[in-house]
């Protein structure tokens, strides 16, 4: 087990590496620089921001210098937040995306499998197809159009939520409930499906055999086997609520690591994006690998030698 | 007698007694303000945005200081003397100026100050508000030591400032945020970091307490600072806030005192229903379309320039899309400056129908006609009020000359980087002046600026009038000269003026004080909060 997890953690080295590269080169091809506004700074101001900036070196050059700075973990100071480094800045987002995440999260695991168990339990009944109806609406409606839609019906028409900021329990409702809504989708599709599949499976028809209760059947037996697809799929649901993260924040103005991404890009706020797409990249190996002992732990018949 | 005297004694005691605990117990008077965005950076020679220089105005004082007019007043220095040549500036500073650790603020102060802004290590996008100090465009260069400024401290309260040629804006400049002393004893003590709470030091009416990054800075009142006792609240708190009708929403749920600007599809309903909380007034700012006269068609042929402009009906786009209470413009320079005549185009008295019909004459003799017609690509950035502007604007050049236009939106840093590559026909854009003076807005013009000109505009006589002006002395010569300036632009028409800015805020009926003026500039320590 831990020889496994780290022969893991050495194999993310590498996958790193090449979305640093990646991301290093690709939002250096944008138009513009990070210091372009709408007064156009006379050459020699411009000159002497980029010397301080390292932006006259040749790119190869600039890119050895930054894997230099990240090897020490420096990921240098914003462009556009000059008061800050990222590595503040990412820490002073990380608690609100988190929140928001997290709750995002087992909001979806709680509903998401609460629903797919009921749609199995009442297989082709008319709650089971209202059910996996709404869960594929919730797939395919991407949460850029919902977010708006949550907002304008119940923040701006009905004035029941505030639209946007943080800080109280409401302002947190509609964009977790918006970050929400695809994997509470996704989750009871998933379960829905295994346990149905269990439910028809031999140690049930034994259990029900013995004479044990369907209660227990079901909570004990089914819905415990059942929820193995779902705890393979967290690592997957934890990329898609990092990117749908990015998104809503954004929407609602909330002043997480997502935000400053999409703010990063727009401002060409090179170290910026840089820092948050390998801390996101971290998140996300991490996560997997903590996914994937998990798994190990729950189901017997998964071995990591 | 004596027992009066005594009893009179004790009551005076007890009062001033009571006088004293209540003073102390008053409750604290807090001020919440809408701030816009998150401030780039607190340091004032490194900051750009507007969000930041309100926060900087509250935390420190220049030289002079806006008024709650905006006007200027004397800030740090108490007085000035100008030589009869405008080269010379002396500055008396006030004997009381101290910084809010306690340590006195000298003319030394300046020095330092004015040397980092244009130093090339500080690589400050504004040190070019100081290039009309002697050799400070030198030192940003690189070509001399920054020791050798044209300030120095002639002693402790003395500050002797040469120019290299008369500015007689430059008491207007020096309330710019980059004239602003800041402090070598926490710059040299924290680097980079000393904007932060625990680390900064500043000579204003406020003091930095806290900065959450996107979520709130709060500033306390600075005890030290020279005029505590006329400032009333004690505390402020600016919140970046990016969406305006995010920010009116708190606005009216009383979270906010004032806001930074309104949604511009509320201001109708805000006329109506909030009237009394809506403030809006002129601001110094032009909304404009540049043409790039670096190329044909618009290159040899300044008529079809006008016959672009006359064909824009001003009324309609400020009536029926922008409704901020916007100024429709026919000249470059907006009104509001003290003392200088406004110019307009020569075709600005006559009517709409009268227009439209001699920009059809126009683009008859350029050989353009339903067969052939004009074809023009508009650019602007991705805005949603841009948009809408550029749509009438082509819906209008359409219905009265049938030319064509070809929309083109581009993101901020992709547009900037067109348009400082005249890779556009035409393209709006907007200039909002740093200071209360024409030459603000004249000296964008000028063939000599760069990539900053708008249009590509070069005009060696426009260029000779300018530096005229810069060279007089006399104030209303000078405003004379700028004039001249402004005609010739307005006879080339490298850029069509379309309106003229109007600022808008929410200001609670709480707020006392707070005085609409041409730069936008509020101060906390002129506000009250009753």
């Amino acid at each position: 087990m831990l020889s496994y997890a780290v022969r893991r953690l050495l194999g993310a080295i590498p996958t790193l590496l090449v979305i640093l590269t990646i991301t290093f080169f690709l939002v250096r091809l944008a138009p513009g620089g990070p210091f372009d506004g709408e007064r156009t700074l006379p050459a020699e101001i411009e000159r002497n921001l980029a010397a301080v900036y390292h932006l006259d070196e040749p790119l190869p050059m600039q890119y050895l210098r930054y894997l230099g700075q990240v090897a020490q973990g420096d990921f240098g100071p914003s462009f556009k937040y000059k008061d800050f480094s990222v590595t503040q800045l990412i820490w002073s987002g990380f608690p609100v995306s988190l929140q928001l995440g997290g709750t995002a999260m087992l909001l979806a695991v709680v509903i998401g499998t609460a629903l797919g168990a009921f749609a199995a339990l009442r297989q082709n009944s008319g709650l089971d197809h209202a059910v996996m109806g709404t869960a594929m609406v919730g797939i395919a409606v991407p949460n850029f159009v919902i977010a708006p839609l949550l907002t304008l019906v119940l923040g701006v028409h009905l004035g029941l939520l505030p639209t946007g900021g943080w800080g109280t329990w409401q302002q947190m409702l509609l964009p977790v409930v918006a970050l929400a809504l695809p994997q509470i989708a996704y989750i009871a599709r998933m379960t829905r499906a295994s346990m149905i599949e269990l439910l028809r499976s031999n140690f049930i028809r034994t259990a029900r055999a013995k004479g044990l209760p369907e209660r227990v059947t079901i909570l004990r037996h089914a819905l415990k086997g059942a929820l193995l697809p779902v705890v393979s799929y967290l690592g997957p649901a934890t990329a898609a609520v990092i990117t749908g993260s990015v998104v809503i924040e954004q929407i609602f103005g909330i002043p997480g690591i997502g935000r400053y991404f999409v703010q990063g890009a727009l401002n060409r706020d090179y170290t910026l994006v840089m820092g948050v797409v390998i801390f996101y990249g971290v998140l996300i190996i991490l996560f997997n690998l903590i996914v994937d002992l998990a798994y190990g732990l729950l189901d017997p018949r998964v071995r990591y030698d | 007698m004596r027992n009066l005297r005594k009893f009179l004694a004790r009551a005076g005691l007890a009062l001033a007694l009571a006088a004293t605990t209540s003073a102390s117990l008053h409750a604290e008077v807090v001020l919440k303000r809408g701030n816009g965005a998150e401030p780039e950076s607190l340091d004032p020679a490194i900051s750009t945005g507007v969000p930041e220089s309100f926060i900087q105005m509250d935390i420190f004082e220049g030289l002079v200081h806006p008024g709650p007019d905006g006007t200027l007043r004397p800030g740090v220095a108490e007085s000035w003397e100008i030589s009869d040549d405008g080269l010379t500036y002396t500055f008396k500073l006030r004997p009381d100026a101290v910084w809010s650790d306690g340590t006195p603020l000298t003319a030394g102060d300046f020095v330092y100050s004015w040397s980092r802004m244009v130093d090339p290590a500080t690589a400050s996008n504004y040190a070019f508000i100081l290039w009309p100090i002697t050799n400070a465009e030198r030192i940003t260069k690189g070509e001399v030591p920054k020791e050798q400024i044209g300030a120095q401290a002639v002693d402790d309260r003395t500050l002797k400032v040469t120019l290299r040629s008369p500015t007689p804006y430059f008491l207007q400049m020096l309330m710019h945020h980059s004239a602003y002393p800041v402090p070598k004893q926490a710059i040299e003590k924290f680097g980079r970091e000393w904007t932060r709470p625990g680390n900064i030091v500043s000579n204003g009416a406020y003091m930095i307490q806290e900065w959450v990054p996107q979520g709130h800075i709060k500033a306390v009142k600075n005890p030290r600072f020279r005029d505590a006792a006329e400032v009333r609240i004690d505390t402020v708190f600016y919140y970046p806030i990016e969406e305006y009708g995010t920010e009116l929403k708190q606005f009216r749920a009383g979270e906010l005192h004032t806001t930074y600007d309104v949604p511009q599809e509320q201001i109708p309903m805000l006329e109506k229903d909030m009237a009394g909380q809506f403030r809006n007034s002129p601001y110094f700012g032009t909304y404009y379309y540049g043409i790039n006269v670096t190329r044909e068609p618009f290159k040899s042929n300044v008529k079809l320039r006008h016959a672009l402009a006359m064909a824009l009906d001003r009324d309609i786009l400020v009536k029926q899309i922008t409704k901020g209470g916007e100024i429709p413009a026919y000249g470059w320079v907006p009104p509001g400056v003290p003392g200088y005549e406004q110019q307009q185009v020569d075709w600005a008295g006559t009517d709409q129908k009268a227009r439209v019909a001699e920009a059809k004459k126009i683009l008859a003799e350029a050989g353009f006609d339903k067969g052939n017609p004009l074809k023009v690509e508009l650019l602007y950035n991705t805005n949603d009020n841009h948009k809408k502007i550029a749509i009438a604007v082509a819906g209008m050049w359409k219905q009265f000359l049938g030319v064509e236009t070809t929309l083109r939106n581009e993101e901020w840093k992709v547009y900037l980087e067109s348009r400082n590559k005249k890779q556009f026909e035409v393209m709006r854009a907007a200039w909002i002046g740093d200071y209360v003076d024409p030459y603000s807005f004249l000296e964008l013009l000028r063939g000599d600026i760069g990539e900053q000109n708008p249009a590509g505009y070069a005009n060696p006589e426009y260029d000779a009038t300018a530096n005229k002006a810069t060279a007089e002395t006399d104030p209303a010569a000078r405003f004379g000269l700028l004039a001249e300036a402004e005609r010739m632009v307005l006879a080339d028409m490298p850029i069509i003026p379309i309106y003229f800015y109007s600022q808008q805020h929410m200001v609670s009926d709480k707020v006392k004080g707070w005085q609409d003026n041409l730069m936008d500039w509020h101060p906390t320590r002129y506000l009250r909060l009753e």
